[in-house]
């Protein structure tokens, strides 16, 4: 195996049931890789699967099939998890889409911050748990100020400041963003967007952002994937991706960024892509170097 | 055309324990027949507040401290609930952010549309009323809307719900429609699609809208003319096209700039720095000026008035002042093809 690659997500799976009869395939033959220091961006439109996705990789779901190798450990294999799980449960991190939610409201900032090293039992390299949290609020462009706040007293921006800092206190080695800049205004979305940049330099760890804001993915991702009912249907560097989609769907989803000019706005049409997932079928193929597209054995899109 | 809204040195305040929240600061306009003006801003401004003053749906908190507020040329400043009840959903009515939380999740949807219908004409018949669902339903394109009309707002997605709370309220056949962040949670195809339906709506039934947003990119596609607000003011206003192109306030600089096209091919993505002011204690002098790089000594001791630049753009900034220093603003006065 690849030692380069920190997570391979294989053949993925997983179908909610929705009565006895009926079950939605939430993901379908999903697969893909992220390597070691390695921005990968999951877009899609919502009930696509990306949030699912991210479920299963932090062990929240059980698929129903497939595997997912994480530092060469099946984190899907109950004895596995089970060997390794200090290891998992430290090293990868999930920030959510809504901090309003996902900080507890009763809880100080710098008990929020500090909470995973207490979970996991470990010594704060800054001498007490509190320099600690102010280490990390700095790091996100909080000062010492916020220690004591309430997630309530705090805007929107900065509770999502809060959580990046409560998942970077473990310095993980895979970071899942689930949709962190839906909630936030564009002017926030802009500072969020660089912080997390700035990080992943610092730090180097590997991040898994998913999101629809396709205009901010370009900025950020070094590779894209795109989602459509479950499958995965191109992945490419988001340079390539973003001047030459191949398959139709990414090319329709494309085609629906917003462009801030009225003249252009205006005259855009968007391209409507209305193909029932049923019968499209297909293997990943390699277009170009990096390049996959699902498509159906000898078929050639545009 | 005729001027259907016109709004006059408005302003409304949140009395709280903590103080006097001024949400809304001396902020005038005006709307005419068949356009749509975007609101633009980051959370916070007044927008939401703006929009809601006008209806009169703010808390018991909220009161209109001054300013007049006329509608086809009615003073409706002063009126009391029971004659906002007899304008809301004739004269105007609104589309709010989140649709699930605007739809009941007990009744079909075809009755959802069906109550709007009647609370306006109580002696419809049965018939005329269910011609009437199809009808709405058809116009904000809800495809086979005969057989969802018996569905639950469960069974629709987000943009589905959204076109619903459109029909609602486009039940009336108003004559302003506020959209406030109507697009907001949903996804960028499923925004196109509202987007080109709030525009064919608009230009089939000549409704004004007035569009709530903090997208740019948004306000592109459909606003004819658009007001830029900062902490409860409109900092700038006019036609699409000179907002777009000739942007002269240094706040709409900065919402330009933050949008990711802006930054191509580029390391970090520009920002605004720091937050918009509390407006508990709004600052003395212009409330954009910590913030704003090209401020002046003047920006932080009086406020800027509004300066006209032609007859439909106006901004207050100090910069456009004759005594101002000359600055190349970031964008704008380039060519656009």
């Amino acid at each position: 195996m690849n030692d380069d690659i920190l997570l391979d997500v294989r053949h993925l799976t997983h179908v909610f049931p929705l009565s006895k009869k009926i079950a939605v395939k939430a993901l379908d033959d999903l697969s893909f890789q992220i390597r070691r220091g390695e921005i990968f961006g999951l877009v899609g439109e919502s009930g696509s699967g990306k949030s699912t996705a991210a479920r299963c990789i932090m062990n929240l779901y059980r698929p129903a099939a497939g595997e997912i190798i994480y530092k060469g450990v099946n984190i899907c294999d109950p004895a596995q998890f089970r060997t390794h799980r200090k290891m998992l449960q430290t090293t990868r991190q999930l920030i959510f889409q809504d901090s309003s939610s996902s900080l507890d409201q009763r809880m100080k900032v710098c008990d929020i911050v500090a909470e995973p090293l207490k979970i996991h039992r470990i010594r704060p390299a800054r001498g007490s748990l509190r320099a600690e949290a102010e280490f990390q609020l700095r790091y996100v462009g909080l000062d010492a100020g916020f220690l004591d706040k309430y997630p309530s007293e705090l805007s929107g921006g900065q509770r999502q400041r809060v959580a990046i800092a409560r998942a970077l206190s473990m310095e993980p080695e895979l970071l899942v963003a689930d949709e962190p800049i839906a909630s936030l205004d564009v002017s926030i979305q802009a500072q969020i967007v660089n912080l997390f940049r700035h990080l992943q330099q610092e730090h180097g760890f590997s991040f898994l952002f998913i999101a629809h804001d396709l205009a901010m993915v370009e900025f950020l991702c070094d590779r894209v994937g795109v989602m459509y009912h479950g499958r995965l249907v191109e992945a490419a560097p988001a340079k390539e991706l973003f001047s030459s989609p191949v398959h139709p769907y990414t090319q329709a989803l494309l085609s629906a960024i917003p462009i801030p000019d009225p003249r252009l706005e205006r005259a855009r049409q968007i391209r409507q892509f209305t193909e029932d997932p049923e019968n499209f079928q297909g293997v990943l193929t390699e277009v170009s170097p990096e390049h996959y597209v699902l498509m159906r054995e000898g078929e050639h899109h545009g | 055309m005729a001027r259907v809204l016109e709004v006059k040195d408005l302003s409304v305040s949140f009395f709280t324990p903590a103080g006097e929240v001024q949400a809304v600061r001396g902020v005038s306009f005006s709307l005419e027949a068949g356009e749509v003006l975007a609101i633009v801003g980051e959370s916070g401004c007044g927008k939401s507040v703006l929009c809601k003053s006008i209806m009169k749906l703010l808390p018991a908190s909220a009161k209109i401290k001054s300013g007049t507020i006329c509608v086809n040329g009615v003073d409706i400043t002063g009126y009391k609930e029971r004659d906002m009840n007899k304008l809301r959903g004739r004269l105007f009515s609104m589309v709010f952010q989140d649709p699930m939380t605007s739809l009941n999740p007990t009744m079909t949807i075809g009755a959802q549309i069906g109550e709007a219908v009647r609370v306006h004409e109580p002696r419809i018949s049965r018939e005329k009323l269910h011609k009437r669902i199809l009808e709405l339903m058809a116009l904000v394109g809800i495809e086979h809307p005969e057989e969802r009309m018996k569905l639950y707002p469960y069974h629709f997605s987000g943009g589905m719900r959204q076109r619903s709370v459109m029909a609602i309220a486009l039940a009336a056949n108003p004559d302003i429609l506020f959209a406030d962040e109507p697009t907001t949670a949903l996804d960028v195809t499923i925004q196109a699609q509202i987007l080109d339906l709030l525009r064919r709506i608009q230009t089939q039934l000549g409704t004004a809208t007035v569009f709530v947003t903090h997208d740019m990119g948004v306000v592109a596609r459909v606003a004819d003319r658009v007001a830029v607000m900062y902490a409860g003011k409109i900092v700038e206003i006019g036609t699409a096209e000179e907002i777009f192109y000739e942007p002269r306030h240094p706040y709409t600089w900065g919402l330009m700039q933050s949008l990711p096209a802006y930054s191509k091919g580029k390391k970090t993505l520009s920002t605004i720095p720091g937050m918009p002011p509390s407006l508990l204690h709004p600052p003395k002098g212009d409330a954009f000026a910590s913030r704003n790089p090209y401020a002046l000594q003047i920006d932080h001791e009086e406020e800027p008035p509004m300066f006209r630049i032609t007859d439909t753009h106006y901004a207050a900034t100090w910069l456009l002042d004759p005594r101002a220093p000359k600055i190349t603003p970031p964008i704008g006065g380039r060519s656009h093809e």
